[in-house]
């Protein structure tokens, strides 16, 4: 899976703005039981390359783009981060064995106490997970390096910007479920000022012949 | 005749009630565009009944009145059970293209669907073979029973929740049993006990819809708090309206990164489960409301000042509510469903702080366009507002839904209502990369240069944030303050202006991988052609006469999406019209497979003398393809000019049927000329192709009684021709070769079925006009094929 991961990057480089993953972000997922983190029934399916149905009408992400997301958040052990939608806890887990310091709220109260059950287990000292409405973000923890917003929201809660440290970043999916189209990067710069771009997952260039 | 002919008008009826319910019962539990799937293929039971009674038919002669009744009985009790099963197999739309496994699942699903199909097609089937000679009788009662059909489930839509209407239409089936039997002790009628009741003994609660747990409303109900303040049923959907005290909603669309205040806690609206579309408080105070002028589809309030506003299509009324923040003086709000209008109204009236009573606020229940055509104009603003979830847009899956707001047509009816410096405002979720935005502009662009606009792209301005966007057109050119407005506006809350009056804008808050500016530049210059054509999405401008706007589809561009798949690249993919021709493949594969080819063997050799199963075969076939792509065709022709699509359809439908049913019967005067009919259908269809256009044209405005009549006019005419071909073929093959008529009731079924998916593929690619016209071609091609027809019988093989 790993290996796979490694390639698509290479082969998405000019989309997404970098030639590859961070070995860290591979290494991590290297480590993840990513079958833990799926249902029984998916088992079979834990390790390839796609996204896969978790329940409570939400799936786990296609690796290669929660390889990309964590990339893009671009941490480093020891800070901080604020995960918007636990889910399967997967991502968690990824941020978790890259040494980060991971704040997960999860709204479904079936998936947040799976969830949190198992990052408990895997990760006790690394991930605090709990179950809640995650608009508001995690004040009492508050400020945070990077968040990752995995809930389909309509708008970037005002509470979640205000969380965000200068410089931070925060990385939000855009699309419908099993349907990632692109990945929306919000960057914090030290004055405060809030920027955003998209990312896109794949090179597909729709002007063609010299426009 | 032994079978009354009101018992098979009641098994057609029910028939189509049940197709019409199962589309509307699997659009809330599913998407509507797999139910369009699974039901058209659950049809294909009509095919498989002919395959059925071709081998085995022989075995019913002389009780064909038990085994009517047997078979409407068994439709009656498989209509509610298999529906029931079908919720339960556990198909997941979202997932078909990356799992093999839900294809199999789907096939069972459809499967499921067409056992009651496959029996309401044995009761017709049955007597059609047997009867042969009664063709004319026994096809009439069966369109006048669908006729009925389409009626009926659209009354019942109104009245009752779906799952009842179907309990309805099974208990209807279990009528046609009770009217079929005929033994010494009369047990038919105690069968209209059951009959009766049935639909109202039966609790609702034994047939629970069970939605997508991927729908919005769904995964909204499983928070903690959530309430469902009130549902209401009807033909345009399943309305709910949901609140949360714990988790509200805060519902802002492309709310602004720099925005400080959240909205206020909303109430949540639901159509079928998707959505959802939020109903704010205007109490809330203007602090709350602030929000409302910190997303893109505030900026026409930054150049215009107290305008008047129209909005078309309403909904839960943000963009009317953001209308009245920003000091419209006047708003008229346009809202097609009825049963959502009155839900706002009255339930969410006193949540929404009397925004439908503001002395400025007029709301319509119309459609747009209809409504357009009653209206003189003088708006300073028209807005279109988001439409549907962002989670659906980006799925493509309203690929092949009609579209007729974002035509060419609309677009210059838009401009014409507009004051003379107003403008038209598109708000759009965004997509990337760019698809239905530049498709706007370029139908915009086209539109102003037939008026005599020579610099369009001074006149067009487009506003992004990260999720949404939105088109300005204006009827005169931007001005310096308005771009500078626009501008100001832009740095304020982070947005890209990407292009304002004729240039591109230095865009410094996104990446600029959108590439905008140089499509719009494309688009509006000499090189336009060949940028759409090269173009890796469908951008040509939809109109009136292909109003697919929502198709982005390109063959060329398949292989290289489907080659992006592990790198996330599916969805580039439209699914709308993939799905749309899987279905259409499908049933042509299923029709060859489990028809075609059975009854080829089953109908033995050719006997001297006899008609040859090619030209009936071709017969037959043409017969049902042409009335297929006909009734589609002027269906949604004239949907548009009736100004309703869903009662513009069940209208439609009842004159093809009830026109077709009365030819039906005319048609046992007409045996020894068989080419009068197919004459007069090309003849008067050629004239429908020729007015159709001039109606829509200059009929919009009319009353709707005289529309009516101006429809019906075209309409019965023809369907009264195109019920004459089908009955006097079966019954010449009754008189010439009898063991033929279940096998050509299966093939004209078979490529009814498929005629209506094809008739949309075809409508895509060339407009409604060369649909009918190919349907012209088929029904002239039948008649220099109908030789057989006229030739004397032989005697009976």
């Amino acid at each position: 899976m790993v290996r796979e991961i490694t390639a698509l990057a290479r082969q998405t480089a000019a989309e997404t703005g970098r030639a590859e993953i961070s070995p860290a972000v591979l290494a991590a997922m290297a480590r993840v039981p990513r079958h833990r983190f799926v249902p029984a029934s998916q088992q079979a399916h834990a390790y390839e390359n796609r996204p896969l149905p978790i329940g409570y009408g939400q799936t786990i992400s296609q690796p290669y783009i929660v390889a990309l997301m964590t990339d893009l958040l671009a941490v480093q052990p020891g800070r901080r981060v604020l995960e918007i939608g636990t889910g399967s806890g997967y991502q968690a887990a990824v941020l978790a064995e890259m040494g980060v310091q991971v704040y997960s709220i999860e709204i479904v109260p079936g998936l947040a106490a799976r969830a949190g059950e198992l990052l408990g287990a895997l990760y006790p000292q690394r991930v605090t997970a709990r179950h809640g409405d995650g608009y508001y973000g995690w004040e009492q923890r508050a400020p945070f390096d990077a968040i990752v917003v995995t809930a389909a929201a309509s708008h970037v809660p005002p509470p979640l910007i205000r969380q965000l440290k200068p410089g931070g970043r925060m990385v939000i999916p855009l699309g419908a479920s099993f349907l990632v189209q692109q990945l929306v990067v919000v960057e914090k710069d030290a004055g405060g000022r809030v920027r955003s771009h998209e990312v896109a997952p794949v090179r597909f260039v729709p002007l063609t012949g010299g426009h | 005749m032994p079978v009354p002919l009101l018992a098979i008008a009641c098994i057609s009826c029910a028939a189509l009630g049940l197709q019409i319910l199962l589309m509307r019962l699997f659009a809330v539990v599913q998407w509507h565009h797999f139910a369009y799937l699974a039901v058209s293929l659950a049809l294909l039971g009509y095919g498989v009944a002919g395959t059925a009674l071709a081998v085995a038919g022989d075995r019913a002669r002389g009780r064909v009145r038990q085994f009517f009744s047997a078979s409407a009985l068994l439709f009656g009790l498989t209509a509610p059970l298999a529906f029931q099963l079908a919720q339960q197999v556990p198909f997941n739309a979202l997932e078909i293209l990356w799992d093999i496994r839900q294809w199999q699942w789907l096939a069972l699903q459809s499967l499921l669907l067409l056992v009651p199909f496959f029996f309401a097609a044995v009761c017709l089937c049955l007597v059609f073979s047997h009867y042969g000679a009664a063709a004319p009788r026994i096809y009439g009662a069966d369109l006048w029973g669908a006729a009925a059909g389409a009626g009926l489930a659209l009354v019942l839509l109104f009245f009752l929740p779906p799952q009842r209407a179907l309990l309805v239409v099974a208990g209807l089936a279990l009528a046609a049993a009770a009217l079929g039997w005929r033994g010494a002790i009369r047990p038919g009628w105690l069968l209209l006990v059951p009959a009766l009741a049935l639909p109202w003994a039966v609790p609702i609660a034994w047939l629970p819809l069970d939605p997508s747990p991927y729908k919005s409303l769904s995964q909204a109900r499983l928070l903690p708090g959530a309430r469902v303040v009130e549902e209401r049923h009807g033909p345009m959907g399943e309305l709910v309206l949901l609140e949360n005290a714990r988790v509200p909603l805060r519902h802002a669309p492309g709310l602004s990164l720099a925005a400080q205040a959240e909205p206020p806690p909303q109430l949540a609206l639901y159509v079928d489960g998707e959505g959802p579309a939020a109903i704010t408080r205007r109490d809330a105070g203007v602090a709350s409301l602030a929000f409302l002028g910190q997303m893109p589809s505030a900026l026409p309030y930054r150049l215009l000042r107290q305008p008047r506003v129209l909005v078309l299509g309403a909904g839960a009324g943000m963009e009317v509510l953001q209308a009245l923040h920003h000091d419209a003086a006047q708003v008229h709000a346009v809202e097609l469903n009825g049963a959502l209008a009155a839900l706002l109204r009255d339930t969410a009236e006193p949540h929404a702080g009397g925004l439908y009573r503001d002395p400025r606020v007029r709301l319509h229940v119309a459609e747009a366009r209809s409504f357009l055509a009653g209206q003189a104009g003088g708006y300073q603003l028209v807005v279109l507002p988001l439409s549907g979830s962002a989670a659906a847009s980006a799925a493509g899956l309203y690929g092949m839904s009609e579209d007729y707001l974002l035509t060419r047509q609309a677009m210059r009816e838009y401009l014409r209502h507009l004051s003379p410096h107003g403008m038209l405002a598109v708000n759009r979720w965004l997509h990337l990369p760019p698809r239905d935005l530049l498709k706007l502009a370029a139908t915009a662009i086209e539109v102003l240069e037939a008026q005599g606009v020579s610099q369009p792209l001074r006149q067009i301005a487009l506003l992004r944030g990260w999720q949404t966007a939105v088109l300005l057109v204006k009827r005169s050119p931007f001005t310096a303050e308005e771009i500078a407005a626009m501008r100001d506006f832009a740095t304020a809350w982070a947005f890209d202006l990407e292009w304002a009056a004729g240039a591109a804008v230095a865009a410094d808050q996104h990446a600029r991988q959108a590439r905008f500016a140089e499509a719009f530049a494309a688009l509006g210059g000499p090189a336009r052609e060949d940028f759409m054509r090269r173009y890796k999405f469908d951008i040509r401008p939809a109109d009136d006469d292909r109003p697919y706007f929502h198709h982005f589809f390109r063959w060329s561009s398949l292989t290289e999406i489907l080659s992006l798949r592990d790198r996330g690249g599916l969805p580039l993919l439209e699914m709308g019209y993939p799905v749309l021709l899987a279905t259409w493949l499908q049933a042509l594969l299923l029709s060859a497979l489990l028809i075609l080819l059975p009854l080829r063997l089953a109908a033995g050799t050719r006997a001297s003398g006899s008609v040859g199963r090619g030209s009936v075969f071709a017969y037959f076939a043409m017969l049902g393809t042409a009335f297929m792509l006909l009734e589609i065709a002027f269906m949604q022709k004239l949907a548009l000019f009736l100004g309703h699509p869903l009662y513009a359809a069940a209208a439609v439908l009842t004159m093809f049927l009830c026109g077709a049913g009365i030819g039906s019967r005319v048609s046992a005067r007409l045996h020894d000329r068989p080419y009068w009919p197919l004459a007069g259908i090309v003849l008067w269809g050629g004239l429908c192709l020729a007015l159709l256009p001039l109606l829509a044209a200059h009929g919009m405005g009319w009353p709707l009684a005289l529309r009516i009549a101006a429809v019906a006019m075209l309409v019965m005419p023809l369907a009264f021709c195109m019920g004459m071909p089908f009955p006097l073929g079966m019954r010449r093959l009754a008189a010439r070769q009898p063991r033929l008529l279940p096998w050509a009731y299966g093939v004209n079924a078979c490529f009814s079925v498929m005629g209506a998916p094809l008739a949309v593929l075809l409508a895509i690619a060339f407009g409604f006009q060369r649909v009918v016209l190919a349907a012209l071609l088929l029904y002239a091609a039948a008649a220099l094929l109908s030789g057989w027809l006229r030739e004397a019988p032989r005697g009976i093989p």
